[in-house]
This record gives C-alpha cells, sequence and structure tokens, in this order.
C-alpha cells in the first residue's frame, strides 16, 4: 500500500537506528503518548534497534483504556434498557466494566452493534424510528470530528431517537499532567501524529517551552517513529525544547480548520476521569449546551465517572508510563488478554497487550 | 483507536460539503468515505481515513521527505 509500505523497509530502519546511536552521548527517556505507536514499536521492534541508552516509555494514549469504568457500567445499563440499539466502536466490547463487558450483554440478549463509523450509528436511528439509538462516543482529538458530525447531521435532520454517550479526551493537558507529577522521568515527547493532524500543534509550543521538554509530532511507520525519536534526542543532545514535525505529510500546523469548526460547534471542553490518572481539569470533550438534547446522559442519568482500581490490576502505573507491562507481577501469567485483569490488556492498542503479543519469549521483533 | 489508513481518492460525489462522499481505494479494497473535511481533495489524491472519515490529504512532496532526510543523514 502506498504511504505505508516504503515507511517500513528494514534497511532505512536500521540506517536511522544507526544515525541515532552516532548523535546518542548518554541515557534519555523519552514517551511515546499514543497506543498505536506503542503497538507499532513491539510489533516491528523498533525499540530494540534503538541504543541502550534510549528508553520508551509508554503514555496514556489508549481513549479504550483511560475511560472510567463508570461510563462502561453506564454503557451497559443503557444497553440493558428495553427498546435502546446501542451502538459502539468494536475496540469497546470487551473492556470489563464492574461486573460484565458489551459483548457478555450481546450474548444475554441486549442490541449491541458495533459499528465501523458513527454516521453508521445515525443510519441504524435512521432504520428503526421506534427504538433508541445510543453511540458509545470514545476517542481522542483524531475521533471528536466524526462523532461531532454524527451529532450535528442527527440535529439536522430533527433524528430526536439517536444519542451519544461521550467519553472524549484531549491529548495535551494529558502531557501536562504527566510533566507536573513528582518524579516525572519523561524528557522528551512523541506527540500523536494523528491527534495533531485535526488539531496543528500550535497547543503544543507552550508545553516544550515551560517544561522544557522537546515534543516531536510523529507518525505511526517504522521509519515515522525512528525519525520522531532521532529528532527528539537530537534536540535533547544540543540542550533544545522545541516542537518539530516529523510527520509533514499529514500534519499542518493550524491542523484541520474544518473539523475543528465542527468539534468547536458540537462540544465544549470539560473536565474529565482518566483511568489511571484521576481527573484532569479542562482534559475532555462533552455536549456543547446547543447539542445537549442528543447527551445520553440526559435521558438515561449521568455518570459520575469514578474510577475504582482494581485488585491486582497495575494499569494505572502502566498508563502513567510509571512501569512497563512486563515489570507488573500478574503479567503473562495471572493476566493475558484471554484472561486479562485490565483494560490494557484487553485493548488492541494498551501496552499491556503489545507486550504480550509481541514480547513475551525475548525473541527477535515479529516480521508480520 | 487512532488509526488512519492511507487511500487513493477514486470519485468523488455529492455537493453538500457535510456530506461529500468519495469512493476511496486502500490497496485493492474500496470503501465509500466522508469527504466533509477535506474540502480541498481532488481525484488521485490519497488521503488518511479515520472512522469513515478522511482526516488530511497526504502531501506527496512531505512525503519523500522522510527519504531525503535519512540521504543527508548519511552523509
Amino acid at each position: 500500500m502506498k504511504y505505508r509500505d516504503e515507511y517500513r523497509t528494514p534497511e532505512a530502519a536500521r540506517a536511522y537506528a544507526d544515525a541515532i546511536a552516532r548523535i546518542t552521548t548518554r541515557p534519555w527517556t523519552l514517551m511515546e503518548v499514543c497506543g498505536g505507536q506503542t503497538n507499532a514499536i513491539m510489533r516491528f521492534g523498533i525499540d530494540q534497534l534503538l541504543p541502550q541508552e534510549i528508553s520508551l516509555i509508554h503514555g496514556p494514549g489508549c481513549p479504550v483504556c483511560v475511560t472510567p469504568i463508570d461510563y462502561i457500567d453506564k454503557a451497559l445499563e443503557i444497553a440493558g434498557t428495553p427498546g435502546v440499539i446501542l451502538c459502539t466502536f468494536g475496540d469497546m466490547l470487551r473492556v470489563p466494566g464492574t461486573h460484565s463487558d458489551l459483548a457478555a450483554a450481546r450474548a444475554r440478549g441486549a442490541d449491541v452493534r458495533v459499528v465501523y463509523s458513527p454516521i453508521e450509528a445515525l443510519a441504524v436511528a435512521r432504520q428503526h424510528p421506534g427504538h433508541d439509538v445510543v453511540f458509545f462516543a470514545v476517542g481522542f482529538e483524531t475521533t471528536a470530528p466524526a462523532n461531532a458530525m454524527a451529532v450535528y447531521q442527527a440535529e439536522r435532520e430533527g433524528l430526536e431517537n439517536f444519542s451519544v454517550l461521550v467519553s472524549q479526551v484531549l491529548v495535551p493537558p494529558a502531557i501536562r499532567n504527566l510533566l507536573e507529577r513528582p518524579g516525572n522521568r519523561i524528557q522528551g515527547f512523541l506527540a500523536a501524529g494523528h491527534v495533531c493532524a485535526i488539531t496543528g500543534y500550535e497547543e503544543y509550543e507552550p508545553i516544550a517551552r515551560r517544561h522544557r521538554v522537546p515534543i516531536v509530532v510523529t507518525g505511526f511507520e517504522p521509519l515515522d517513529i525512528l525519525e520522531g525519536v532521532y529528532l527528539c534526542v537530537r534536540q535533547l543532545e544540543r540542550g533544545e525544547s522545541s516542537v518539530e514535525n516529523q510527520y509533514s505529510r499529514a500534519v499542518r500546523r493550524p491542523g484541520n480548520k474544518p473539523a475543528q469548526q465542527v468539534m468547536q460547534a458540537v462540544f465544549e471542553v470539560v473536565p474529565r476521569q482518566w483511568r489511571g490518572m484521576g481527573e484532569i481539569p479542562e482534559s475532555g470533550l462533552g455536549l456543547s449546551p446547543a447539542y445537549r438534547a442528543f447527551d445520553a446522559e440526559t435521558r438515561f442519568g449521568a455518570v459520575t465517572g469514578q474510577d475504582e482500581g482494581r485488585g491486582e490490576c497495575s494499569s494505572g502505573a502502566v498508563l502513567r508510563g510509571e512501569i512497563r507491562p512486563d515489570q507488573c507481577p500478574a503479567f503473562g501469567t495471572r493476566c493475558t488478554p484471554e484472561h486479562p485483569l485490565g483494560v490494557t490488556m484487553v485493548s488492541e492498542e494498551g501496552a499491556c497487550a503489545a507486550y504480550y503479543r509481541y514480547r513475551r519469549q525475548s525473541g527477535g521483533p515479529s516480521h508480520e | 483507536m487512532c488509526l488512519a489508513v492511507p487511500g487513493r481518492v477514486i470519485s468523488i460525489d455529492g455537493d453538500d460539503p457535510l456530506t461529500r462522499q468519495g469512493r476511496v481505494d486502500f490497496g485493492g479494497v474500496v470503501k465509500s468515505v466522508n469527504l466533509a473535511y477535506v474540502p480541498e481533495v481532488q481525484p488521485d489524491d490519497y488521503v488518511l481515513v479515520h472512522v469513515g472519515f478522511a482526516i488530511t490529504v497526504v502531501d506527496p512532496r512531505e512525503a519523500e521527505r522522510v527519504f531525503e532526510y535519512l540521504e543527508i543523514l548519511e552523509q
């Protein structure tokens, strides 16, 4: 596939790894924020190509993982309401609530449908005027414009049987929160390329200045990530801390204005609870007053957003980048994708699942 | 969750900017994609598609930069 395969050539990857080794004079700790990047790093063995001085730690950038358990419980409650069709992205099906998950609810007879796009959930609402159709709108800034468009169109059409359960989160407040934690050891960030395709990267510039950390907007293919690491290390070695854009084929500094306009009309910035991080002010999106009629929480009751820690699972520390998944005592033994203790082992983009898939035997990288 | 896949726009239909659709080819698999957020897109452009929406047009000139930069590094 064009714009994918050419960024996966092993020779170029090795050449970038060599270039990183040539400029690295001391240990540096970088965080890749995005779960998609974590998955690529593990899958292609990028961490094993890097010089030993470079540590990559994995951030909270998996929206499925940071959604508080209360939202899963609310989705389950809504799905169990007679006359409701709950539409969701497939990622949410196996995320454990307090007592169950959406896949189990579906097996018990709840009408839970997996959609590829929120626009499909709108179509379900048009086809079933006698039902309440609720879309579970989870995601970062990448997904927000699509979810916003579904609500925008529902309002335009007067589609009263459609609503959204919103658990949208924002990346920059989470980065600030991590940098302000005592004992923070993150020296540079790889920022999530597809989030920045929507938002641009102006908002990251004050973070880089204030906390003196380089931030490199980075793509998802092996060469993208390696170049992102190179640019980040080069800044660290020179004592610089600015925002650079590695992913310029997809990201422009102001971002995607038409997408931002629809997002800003439909959503407003709200505080959000993050699993493993607690409440972060101004770190999420909720429906703006003009669209509140489409809020599933007005129709089915509010979510408190509390998140009960669960026994043995260390996903909070994993999401904060404080431990690697394989440093959790339960990893790979009492906690596996088949019997997960927590969401970072369930989600496709959870760091624990990526380690389980690609790092259980300390062999070489996978070459799928 | 933030996965976005590159594909080539084959054709564009619809006048309403909000619901403008394109047929997009992902290495042989053709899907219908909402183009509301890429008003500038033309047939044959490559877009990155996430949950049914094109979120950005790939800049072919910038796409070469990763390789050009590597050549500089290797000199």
